[in-house]
């Protein structure tokens, strides 16, 4: 107990009057990290649930480490076939970890410090929303974002997309998502296209070497987006270095793509930690699955293309369909908050994503547009949900007055 | 057979400390306090004076805007003290009990032979009109109004709640005159909660009013939820509430003619050592139940009434007027739980599936377990709440006060203690119930 100790003898500076005042919102932050508060209620119920926004937040992370654990290995993965050499599974895993620990780094400490000086200013705790949008951002962005862009766009989002709006709790728009649109619509040479999402050039000396020929770093959707084959049964995805792609490189994630997004089987996973413990709404995971579904079969039946022809399978292991549905969509900030309105919104995000993908190629990547423009509508939706409750009470009162009368 | 309507959402806290349905005796204290702030909805102006003698029945005093509205003194007596507390607020109004009560004589009366008017002006007289509560507000009944329908519940599901076939055991002729007396104060009818497991004569077999069963988890027992289910209440209408054990309290009143405020209380929750039923009368002391009776060396939380809804108490504190229970939990001020985002221990409960479920019933004290935030987790409360009514978007519209919003969302039909169990699922730890008594508060001024 000498930590509490230690901690119950600094906790003065930082209270009312204490000299460190201006950090009491980081104090209390940390303290609060490593101990429950004993705070008892005041008013209202006498007990309460165990569950808080710490554990709410600290369980999506959870769901989102096989994802990320992969995506590191990918990352080794992509970069040792594209410079030709043969190395073991650690040597992969550990290229990537180095990559994407330096991104989590910079988003974490650019983001949580804006949070805690904005609680600090708003004499607020601090909110623990950015540890997991903190987590989202680099695993939604390609592997070669330079770090400083990372940092601009961090420092957008959490500022301009969150709290602008007040805080964690009344954004709008997904902040991860809007970090990752920023840089899209801003720095688009960075973000599309073949030469970002296979690291080609060496981590901290780490993996030095030549690029093969032959390489080819476009993502699956991205081939398929300039393919000049005129229906789908005619084109093949490739690997990075010409080999063929089965769907169990797809479902398992051995594709250039975003760190977080290639591996459908972790995201499988990450979904049934979130249901499990019902942090995520299955609701809106399966709708968007069903949207999207839909939407295909539609498509594959008036198909005059390559893209407009590719099975729902495919559409549903490639780019960040999985991951956007699973982790993205589910946002309960930005999501529609009625569980009428999930199946609503989850369905139309389905639908708006594959459309963009399939019709407009310079976005293969429709999921963070469509997530975004479903965010915009997702209050409509709530909106006419629990209007008909309205009318339905306004009726049946109006009903009663005329019995009356 | 009476109507069966099941309640799905909700939610049974697993707590420890069950009373066992045992009877230990009658508890009296040397002074028995009445606290106005019991009373919601009422401004309290003095009927006596300190130093003035009262019988059981007499008023200690009355309604400010409503001055037929009197409140009855539990016991005969002297008063002592009237206490006063922040603002000049008063906390209590003190009388020395005398060793043998004496009560004032109201005459036995003949429900069946007494108008509407005469039924309603003996409670009023009697000072136990509090016991009736109305809605819209979830304020002490208006008289001058003629209620739509009344409800009264016959069962109660809150956590570690004592069993009303045990309490009203006995007491069926009270009950059926209560009942009668009710009757005569609608147009409507009398609506009467039992649930499926509900023995008791006076209950079962009630005449005069209309017998619903309600199945399930807290809060099928609400009589907000009852109320929801059978005949909700509209804009501009009002419906009058009141549970079964005050039912009898008015038929006391005219089979006896006399105001016996006496009730069985349970004595529950964790840190009691033996738990059980106490006969007393309204404002008795409790501290000669606590005494050698809790857990010792830990600090404690005593309430009046139950851990999700009832009052905080000292253990000096009375028993208060709408309660039934008194519960003992730890505080939890004296425990510093390291790493409690990350526990897997057993000890923590949680409604949902966050943290594992191990034990059959839990030792849960009085922290909040986390910090205020701004409602970010969508569905918990409606998991909770069985009634047709969003109450998330509600709770928002209170918080803005915007008015047409509240009536549309159906501010009416709810009481604070149907957002009890949002409150204890409720991750952002907000104090939904003050929320919703200072929402209340507030449209009542800018209505009435």
């Amino acid at each position: 107990m000498s930590l509490r100790k230690y901690i119950d003898k600094i906790k003065p500076n930082f209270e009312e009057g204490g000299k460190l005042h201006w950090l009491y919102s980081t104090f209390d932050a940390f303290e609060t990290f490593l101990y429950v508060p004993n705070t008892t209620s005041r008013s209202g119920v006498h007990i309460h649930d165990a569950r808080d926004s710490k554990r709410t937040m600290i369980l999506v992370i959870i769901a989102l480490i096989p994802a990320l654990l992969f995506g590191m290995y990918n990352v080794g993965l992509q970069h040792y076939a594209a410079i030709g050499q043969d190395v073991d599974f650690w040597t992969k895993f550990f290229y990537g970890l180095l990559a994407i620990l330096p991104q989590i780094v910079v988003s974490y400490v650019v983001g949580l410090g804006i949070e805690f000086a904005m609680a600090q200013v708003k004499k607020e705790e601090v909110a623990e929303g950015f540890l997991v949008t903190g987590f989202l951002i680099p695993m939604i962005m390609p592997i070669d974002t330079p770090l400083w862009q990372i940092a601009v766009a961090t420092a957008f989002a959490v500022i301009f997309a969150k709290e602008v709006f007040g805080g964690t709790g009344y954004n709008i728009f997904n902040v991860a998502l809007i970090a990752r649109a920023f840089l899209f619509f801003a720095y688009p040479s960075k973000m599309s296209g073949d030469k970002v999402w296979v690291r080609t050039a060496d981590t901290f000396g780490m993996g030095a070497g030549n690029v093969i020929d032959g390489f080819s770093g476009a993502t699956p959707l991205g081939q398929l987006a300039t393919t000049d084959a005129k229906s789908f049964a005619d084109f093949t995805f490739h690997g990075i270095t010409g080999q063929p792609l089965s769907l169990g490189d797809m479902f398992f994630g051995f594709i250039p793509g975003s760190v977080g997004e290639v591996s459908t089987f972790a995201i499988l996973i990450g979904a049934l930690i979130l249901i499990a413990t019902g942090v995520g709404s299955w609701k809106t995971m399966l709708s968007v699955f069903l949207g999207g579904g839909v939407t295909v079969a539609i498509l594959n039946a008036l198909s005059v293309n390559a893209v407009m022809g590719m099975p729902v399978y495919y559409h549903f292991l490639l780019g960040g369909f999985a991951f956007g549905a699973v982790f993205m969509a589910t946002d309960p900030v930005t999501s529609a908050r009625t569980e009428r309105g999930k199946w609503i919104y989850g369905f139309l995000i389905g639908m708006v994503a594959i459309t963009i993908r399939v019709f407009n190629p310079g976005y293969p990547e429709g999921m963070m547009l469509a997530i975004l423009l479903m965010n915009a509508f997702a209050p409509l939706i709530d909106f006419y949900v629990v209007d008909a409750n309205i009318k339905h009470r306004m009726k049946r009162s109006l009903a009663a007055k005329t019995v009356k009368q | 057979m009476a109507n069966r309507i099941k309640i799905k959402k909700g939610l049974q806290i697993p707590l420890m400390g069950k009373t066992e349905e045992v009877l230990r005796g009658t508890v009296t204290s040397e002074y028995v306090k009445v606290c106005p702030e019991d009373f919601v909805g009422v401004t309290p102006k003095f009927a006596v004076r300190v130093d003035d003698r009262v019988k059981a029945g007499n008023a200690l005093f009355y309604h400010k805007n409503r001055p037929e509205v009197l409140f009855a003194s539990p016991v005969s007596g002297v008063v002592t003290a009237i206490e006063r507390g922040e603002k000049r607020r008063i906390l209590n109004f003190t009388v020395k009990a005398d060793k043998e009560i004496e009560y004032e004589d109201f005459g036995k009366k003949e429900v069946a032979s007494l108008s509407p008017e005469e039924v309603k002006k003996s409670i009023l007289d009697a000072g136990i009109w509090w016991t009736i509560k109305q809605r819209p507000y979830d304020v002490v009944a208006n008289p001058d109004k003629t209620p739509r329908d009344i409800f009264v519940t016959g069962f109660d599901t809150a956590p570690l709640a004592p069993s009303y076939d045990f309490i009203l055991a006995d007491q069926e002729a009270d009950l059926q005159t209560g009942f009668d007396a009710l009757a005569k104060l609608t147009q409507g009818k009398v609506y009467l909660s039992v649930s499926p497991d509900t023995t008791n004569k006076g209950l079962r077999y009630a005449k005069n009013v209309v017998i619903t069963e309600f199945a399930g988890p807290h809060p099928a027992g609400n009589v907000g939820v009852h109320i929801n289910k059978l005949a909700p209440v509209n804009n501009g209408e009002v419906v009058w509430t009141l549970n079964a054990i005050n039912v009898s309290v008015i038929g006391r009143l005219f089979n006896k003619g006399i105001v016996d405020l006496t009730r069985i209380i349970a004595l529950a929750g964790s840190e009691v050592k033996q738990t059980g039923y106490y006969k007393m009368l309204l404002g008795t002391e409790l501290s000669s139940i606590f005494k050698n009776n809790v857990t010792e060396g830990i600090s404690l939380r005593y309430i009046s009434g139950n851990p999700l809804t009832g009052t905080k108490i000292d253990e000096n504190g009375v028993l208060r007027a709408y309660d039934t229970q008194v519960t003992v939990i730890p505080e939890g001020d004296d425990v510093h739980e390291a790493f409690g985002w990350a526990s897997m221990s057993p000890k923590r409960y949680s409604a949902g599936c966050t943290y594992l479920h191990l034990k059959k019933a839990y030792r849960l004290d009085a922290r909040l377990l986390g910090g205020p935030r701004a409602i970010i987790v969508s569905n918990e409360y409606d998991k909770v709440f069985p009634m047709d009514i969003f109450p998330e978007q509600l709770i928002k519209s209170i918080i803005a006060f915007n008015i047409d919003k509240m009536e549309q969302l159906g501010i009416y039909e709810v009481a604070p203690e149907d957002f009890a169990l949002c409150e204890f699922v409720d991750t952002s730890k907000l104090e939904l119930q003050r929320i919703v008594r200072t929402g209340l508060n507030m449209l009542r001024k800018e209505m009435e």
